[in-house]
Parts: C-alpha cells; sequence; structure tokens
C-alpha cells in the first residue's frame, strides 16, 4: 500500500502543474452564468483547451500510439486529469468520445476508417455522443427497438434514441440497433457510429429539470449507415454496450464535481448561532461521514487505476464508486442548502455565494442517480457480479424479442 | 502509488487465514461466551504466542520481528474475520505502542521484548464509566508515585499483567505504567455486551505507579496511541464486516422462501450491495490508513479518524443486516450472528465512539483546509 507519487510520478506531475499553469485557458472573462456547462462560452474554452492538450501530446495520455494516444500509462493520466481538477479544468464533452465510445470501437473495428476518427476527436474537432437509451429502455438497455434492416451495402435505421448526452453538439455518434427481433434481445443487437448529419437524423434537445441543456432526444428516420460503419459483428452489440458501460461507470467513479472542501469553504462564510456553520457541531458530524465517503471515492479511484497499471480491465466493483459518488453529490449539495438557510433559496449566479453552484448542483443530481446506470442497476450489478447473487426471475430471458410483453 | 497488499503481504494473510480457520473457528468464540472465565481463550492466545504473532511490528532491537505495520494490519484483518477471542489489540495496537511512542530506553528495553515473546499481557485503562473522557471525568491521581481511583471498563484487565493508565499526574493528565499483579490493585471481570472480549473494573489503592512519557502530556499522548490502535482496530473490523457480509450471502443463496432462494430478490441483494459498499468505503480508508502508519505520514491523525469512523459504520451495518437477512434464527443465541453484532460494538467503543471520533475527524480536517488555504492550494 502506497499513495504517495514515487519519484519519477512525482517528477511528472511538476512538470504537468508547470505545463498547465503555463498553457491554461483564461476563463476570467466568463460571467458566472457562462462558467457552467453546455453554455456555448464555456464549450468554446474547452474546446480551446483540448486542442492545446492535444498538440502537446496531452490528448490522450494512456491511449497506445496505434491508436493515436501518448502511450503513456494510466498513472500518468490520472495524474494530469488530478491537474487539471486543480486547476479548475474539468471538462466532460468530449468524454464520451474518449473514454467511452472510441475504446469501444478501436477494440472492436482495426480498419483504417475507424482509426481516421481518432485524431479529430483527439483534438476536440469532433464531439461523439451514445444513441442506446430508448424510451422504452432505460435500465433495460438491451430491451431497445430501433430498427437497422439491411439493403445491400448499407443498413437503413429507424427509431427514436434518448438521453442522448451532447447529441446537440456532437458530430458523430454510436448507436445500437437491433438487427434480428426473432432471437433473444440480447443476441439482436448490432453496433454502429454515423455522421449526425446523416439525413434522417433529427435531434431535439430535452430541458432538464435544472434548465440545463444537456440531453436530448434523437429521432432516426430511414438513415441510410453503410456496412463500413459497423462496429463489432452483426448480433455482437451487446458486447460492444458492455465495454462502454463499464468505461462509463469507472470514469463517473472517479468523482469529479463539488467536494468536501467546497462546502467546507462554504460553511465558512455562512453565520450560525455561534460563530459560522463550520462551527456548529450537527454539521462537523455531519462532515465527517461525507469526508469518508468522499476519500472512499478517491482512494477506490486509485484501485481502479492499480489494477488498470496490471492490464486488468475495470470490473463491477466501479459500481461502487459510481453509487458513492452520485449520493455524494445529492447528500452535500442538499446539506449546502440547508446551511444557507433561508438563502438556500437562491438560484442566481450573480447573488448566491459561490455563484449558486450548490443550488445548480441540486438541481443536477437526481440526475446523476440515474445517468450512466440507476442506483439500482448499480446495487443489481454489486449484488450479481461481485457477491454472486442469482438475477431476478427473468420473463424475457431466451424469448424472442418480438414476444416480450411491452407496456407504455 | 499502489492501492494493495504485496505479494508477500498477501502470502503472510492467506497464512494467517489458514491457520486461524484451523484454531480459531467460530466454536471457540462460543466457547468464551459461554464460559467468559478471563475474557479470551488462553488455549488459542497461546497458539499466537507460538506463532510469534506478539513480536510482528516490534523492532528487532526490543526482541521483535520488525515487520512492519502494514503486515501487522494484515494479521489485525484476519483476527477480525475470525472474531478470535484473543487480547492481541490491548497488548499489542495499546500497550506496545504507548512503549515505542511514549517509553523511555529503559521501559522499552525492559518490557517490549516481554511483550513481543507474549509473556507479558498488557493493556490500557483510561475510562471510569458512562460518558466520553474529558480532563473532568478522569479522577485517578497519582500522588507520592501511587495511584488512586477505578477504571472501568478496561478491556482484559483481569487477564492483564501491567497496564498503562490515564491519571492526573503533578502537571495535568500523564500516562502511568502501572503493574497489575502488584499491591494495591484489586480486580473483577465485568459483564459486557461482548463477554468474548472480557473487561475488568480495577480499584487502585495506593498501587506503585511509573510515569510513561512527559508528566501532563497523557491526553496528548493518549490520543496518538489511540490514532495508530485506531488503524489496527479498523482493520479487525473490516474483516468483520467482510465475513458477515459473507455469512448473509451465504445464507440467502441456502435460503429458500416463495419457491426461490431468498438472495433472487432485490430487496435483500440491494440491502447486501450496500452493505458491500460501506465496506468498501471502510476498504478504502483503512488501506490509507495502513499506509500512513506504514510511513508514518503527517496526514495519520486525518487518515486514522477517518479509517475508524468508516470502520466502525461498515461492521455495525455488515453485522445488524447479517442478522436482519437470517431472520428469526439469526436472533437466536445458537445461531452465530450475534457473535459478529457484539464484537462490531465492541470494537466501535473500545478507542471511544463514533462521536468522538467524528469530532476528532472533523478537527483534523479543518485543520488540513485552513493550511491548504493559506498555502494558496
Amino acid at each position: 500500500m502506497n499513495f504517495e507519487d514515487s519519484a519519477e510520478e512525482a517528477a511528472y506531475r511538476t512538470k504537468i502543474r508547470d505545463w498547465i499553469a503555463a498553457n491554461a485557458p483564461d476563463m476570467s472573462h466568463l460571467t458566472p452564468e457562462e462558467r457552467r456547462p453546455w453554455q456555448d462560452k464555456h464549450k468554446d474554452v474547452a474546446g480551446l483547451w483540448q486542442a492545446t492538450k492535444a498538440d502537446a501530446g496531452f490528448g490522450c495520455i494512456s491511449w497506445p500510439k496505434a491508436w493515436g494516444g501518448a502511450g503513456g500509462t494510466a498513472i500518468e493520466e490520472a495524474i494530469f486529469n488530478q491537474e487539471e481538477a486543480r486547476a479548475g479544468l474539468q471538462f466532460t464533452y468530449f468524454m464520451t468520445g474518449l473514454h467511452m465510445l472510441l475504446p469501444a470501437l478501436l477494440e472492436h473495428n482495426k480498419d483504417a476508417l475507424s482509426l481516421s476518427l481518432v485524431p479529430p476527436a483527439i483534438r476536440g474537432d469532433k464531439i461523439w455522443c451514445q444513441l442506446f437509451s430508448e424510451p422504452s429502455s432505460g435500465s433495460d438497455s438491451a430491451g431497445l427497438r430501433s430498427a437497422a434492416v439491411q439493403d445491400g451495402a448499407d443498413w437503413v435505421i429507424n427509431g427514436q434514441k434518448v438521453w442522448n448526452s451532447g447529441a446537440q453538439i456532437a458530430d458523430y455518434g454510436m448507436l445500437i440497433a437491433r438487427t434480428d427481433p426473432d432471437v433473444p434481445k440480447h443476441k439482436g443487437l448490432t453496433a454502429f457510429w454515423l455522421d449526425m448529419k446523416t439525413p434522417g437524423v433529427e435531434v431535439r434537445p430535452i430541458k432538464m429539470m435544472s434548465g440545463d441543456n444537456e440531453l436530448n432526444e434523437v429521432f432516426l428516420t430511414d438513415v441510410r449507415i453503410p456496412d463500413a460503419q459497423r462496429v463489432g459483428e452483426v448480433g455482437g452489440g451487446w458486447k460492444v454496450v458492455i465495454s462502454t458501460l463499464m468505461n462509463e461507470r469507472a470514469a463517473l467513479g472517479s468523482g469529479s464535481g463539488l467536494s468536501w472542501r467546497d462546502i467546507m469553504q462554504l460553511a465558512k462564510q455562512v453565520a450560525s448561532w455561534e460563530g459560522t456553520a463550520l462551527d456548529d457541531p450537527a454539521f462537523r458530524e455531519w462532515l465527517a461521514d461525507l469526508y469518508v465517503d468522499a476519500e472512499a471515492i478517491r482512494l477506490l479511484s486509485f484501485r481502479t487505476l492499480t489494477s488498470l497499471s496490471k492490464g486488468a480491465a475495470p470490473g463491477p466493483e466501479g459500481s461502487a464508486g459510481k453509487l458513492l459518488w452520485s449520493g455524494l453529490a445529492q447528500n452535500l449539495s442538499s446539506q449546502a442548502l440547508d446551511i444557507l438557510d433561508h438563502g438556500g433559496l437562491i438560484d442566481d449566479p450573480d447573488l448566491a455565494l459561490m455563484n449558486g453552484a450548490f443550488q445548480h448542483r441540486f438541481l443536477w443530481a437526481p440526475g446523476l442517480r440515474l445517468g450512466g446506470g440507476t442506483d439500482e442497476i448499480m446495487k443489481n450489478i454489486i449484488a450479481e457480479r461481485v457477491l454472486g447473487m442469482p438475477g431476478d426471475v427473468r420473463v424475457d430471458k431466451n424469448v424472442p424479442f418480438r414476444e416480450i410483453r411491452r407496456g407504455r | 502509488m499502489n492501492f494493495d497488499y504485496t505479494d508477500d503481504q498477501k502470502a503472510l494473510k492467506d497464512e494467517a487465514r489458514k491457520f486461524l480457520a484451523a484454531c480459531s473457528p467460530l466454536t471457540v468464540v462460543r466457547g468464551v461466551l459461554e464460559n467468559p472465565g478471563q475474557g479470551h481463550d488462553p488455549n488459542l492466545w497461546a497458539r499466537l504466542i507460538e506463532q510469534g504473532w506478539c513480536g510482528a511490528a516490534i523492532p528487532e532491537a526490543y526482541g521483535g520481528l520488525g515487520m512492519g505495520y502494514v503486515e501487522l494490519c494484515a494479521l489485525a484483518e484476519e483476527l477480525g474475520r475470525a472474531v478470535s477471542p484473543v487480547p492481541f489489540a490491548s497488548s499489542i495496537y495499546l500497550f506496545a505502542e504507548a512503549l515505542l511512542l511514549a517509553g523511555s530506553e529503559e521501559q522499552k528495553t525492559e518490557l517490549l521484548p516481554l511483550v513481543a515473546a507474549g509473556e507479558l499481557l498488557g493493556t490500557l485503562a483510561v475510562s471510569e464509566g458512562p460518558g466520553v473522557l474529558t480532563e473532568a471525568t478522569v479522577a485517578a491521581r497519582v500522588t507520592g508515585g501511587k495511584l488512586t481511583g477505578v477504571k472501568v471498563p478496561v478491556t482484559d484487565g483481569v487477564a492483564a499483567d501491567r497496564a498503562v493508565v490515564l491519571a492526573h499526574g503533578t502537571s495535568g493528565l500523564s500516562l502511568f505504567l502501572v503493574d497489575l499483579a502488584g499491591p494495591g490493585v484489586m480486580r473483577e471481570m465485568v459483564a459486557t455486551i461482548d463477554p468474548t472480549r472480557g473487561a475488568a473494573r480495577i480499584t487502585f489503592a495506593g498501587a506503585p505507579a511509573e510515569l510513561l512519557g512527559a508528566d501532563g502530556e497523557g491526553l496528548e499522548l493518549l490520543s496518538r496511541i489511540q490514532d495508530r490502535a485506531a488503524i489496527l482496530i479498523a482493520f479487525e473490523q473490516l474483516g468483520g464486516a467482510d465475513r458477515a457480509l459473507e455469512m448473509a450471502r451465504d445464507y440467502a443463496l441456502e435460503r429458500y422462501a416463495f419457491g426461490r432462494q431468498i438472495a433472487s430478490f432485490q430487496a435483500i441483494k440491494h440491502k447486501l450491495a450496500d452493505v458491500f459498499v460501506k465496506n468498501e468505503v471502510a476498504r478504502a480508508n483503512a488501506y490509507y490508513g495502513a499506509w500512513a502508519l506504514s510511513c508514518d505520514a503527517p496526514e495519520l491523525p486525518l487518515a486514522a479518524a477517518a479509517a475508524r469512523v468508516a470502520a466502525s459504520a461498515a461492521y455495525w451495518l455488515a453485522s445488524k443486516e447479517n442478522i436482519q437477512t437470517h431472520g428469526g434464527i439469526g436472533f437466536t443465541w445458537e445461531a452465530d450472528c450475534h457473535l459478529f453484532f457484539r464484537r462490531a460494538r465492541h470494537l466501535a467503543l473500545v478507542l471511544g465512539a463514533s462521536r468522538d471520533w467524528k469530532r476528532r475527524l472533523a478537527d483534523r480536517l479543518e485543520l488540513r483546509f485552513d493550511a491548504e488555504m493559506a498555502q494558496g492550494n
């Protein structure tokens, strides 16, 4: 057990810290509102930063050189991410492509066309989105109904996707569609990639309860995709889904967003009966519990790294990190509103303490417990894949997809 | 950076598990529960001594093996899994650590080799009854080298040969070494929620007491001793919590209701997934504590408090939900669930309750936060 940087890692960290300090984009001209994710100016800064990183060889540090990465280690990439977070540079626009979809694509496809998609994604010139979930298949992700029918050298796709993060700005998408409704649901799926400007693709933004526009619906009407854009085997789509989701949970569990430092900073500024909220014993007891969870999230990401550095893939235990992280976000933002008392009501970034970051997080947090696998699905994964408990009784197993009962 | 035991440490841990599976089955714990005696199993204790466990982390200069603290944590995790009824924590995590931290060269040279060889059993006597420990709640006092006062409960207080005692000295609370077999010491067993870890009420009436560490620094030293012990005990708690989760899982796989394994119901699956997550939180914080202990890192006090808070919460959840998963049988004397339930609470109280440690955690976190702010981080 060792939680310190080795001499090599420490040297790398210093190098990265200096490089970030010298190259970080200036965000001082942005208003608090403009600094929020999915605001145009925020996205522009993120794009500039991604290109700067890519030009310096920090775009995809741990990817093999054959994929266009730097051939560095997972530890180096983690150090870079930590230093980015420390400098307040946490952007998620490119994560879907770089952490989830493209690794899955390259795992299954080795052709030149697939490889050519990578460099622009690393530079942030091209953004990717995931087209997996559907209105009738949320947690039951293999229950999707969008149909892909072969027509000569093409596939023709019809259906509807939903909860597509970033689809409104994405250049490319990875799509799962049903290619065979006559076999059990997991076996009839196939993955494809597509240009989001392909005729028949229509993106409609969803306004979330936070008021932001990150998620979308995507309607697919007679969308024609050449077979060359198929990912993996026909009928092998579920494998692609699994490699993507495992990467997603490992990434989500690594813990970005507000944490104990932020709420301590807030608590120091807020009056309580005696002194500040930070002096209130009830708050301090709550803080101790929060810290223990926050530390676990931080330290468990080291475990993921330890196994990655030994060549192992992220495992189902990553689900514990995701559960902890989304629960912490809700617990922390709710507590922040409580210590603000009446002031917790104010959701104006220019008026609220710390630019209303906690109010904004409060209205985001319910989504964090749903996206990337709900709390309930995470618990099923832990129970079944870590603890070895049986799956629930399944009425849809070994039944041809078209015979499975449907409701709303 | 490495979040794991090394291969050698894993081998040591495997050996310890095999050894305890053979020598410390739950029937041994039950034996002590039903016939507490001095509150531990003397035969099992003798076996551990034979194996050299007592000297594992004591430096070679003082007759130990000098293996290191992560190795000691590995042994603690296995002892916790086995719910072993032995005075290891009292003598090693508390008494030996107190000597290493506060003892003079003479005290260390005299006593540590005896502790390492298992020839001397030590313990720590601080509490004087209900409520949290503060300067005001300690009445024990040493005057002219003689200790007067009552300590209760003192875990392993009847079996122990020597104790480190917290009492008022010339210039405030201090630690003293007292020979429990010497004059002016009266001891009796007290009933506790975990009879497999026996405790005593000790009355000191003019017992000879020798200062350990500086006069007036008792609370500061105690806090440092407890930090080190908290990390080691967190591993016992983690081991116990993991085993309680496995018991619950195994039972849920065997037990059928409504025509199916109860392990297939989400009510049970999600409950045990919650236990798993809590155990992961405990494991992460305990591992960090082990690292801090192994290199005496400046992060140790905060890491220790976090390890203790997390491990106490995890073992509590795992041990109570183990009973719940077993249903009615889990509440019987005959089932083994209560061995874990009792031990979970014993370990969570023995260094002071979670409430106390959450206070310490918040204090230390505030210090760290202020230091980071001062550095402009």
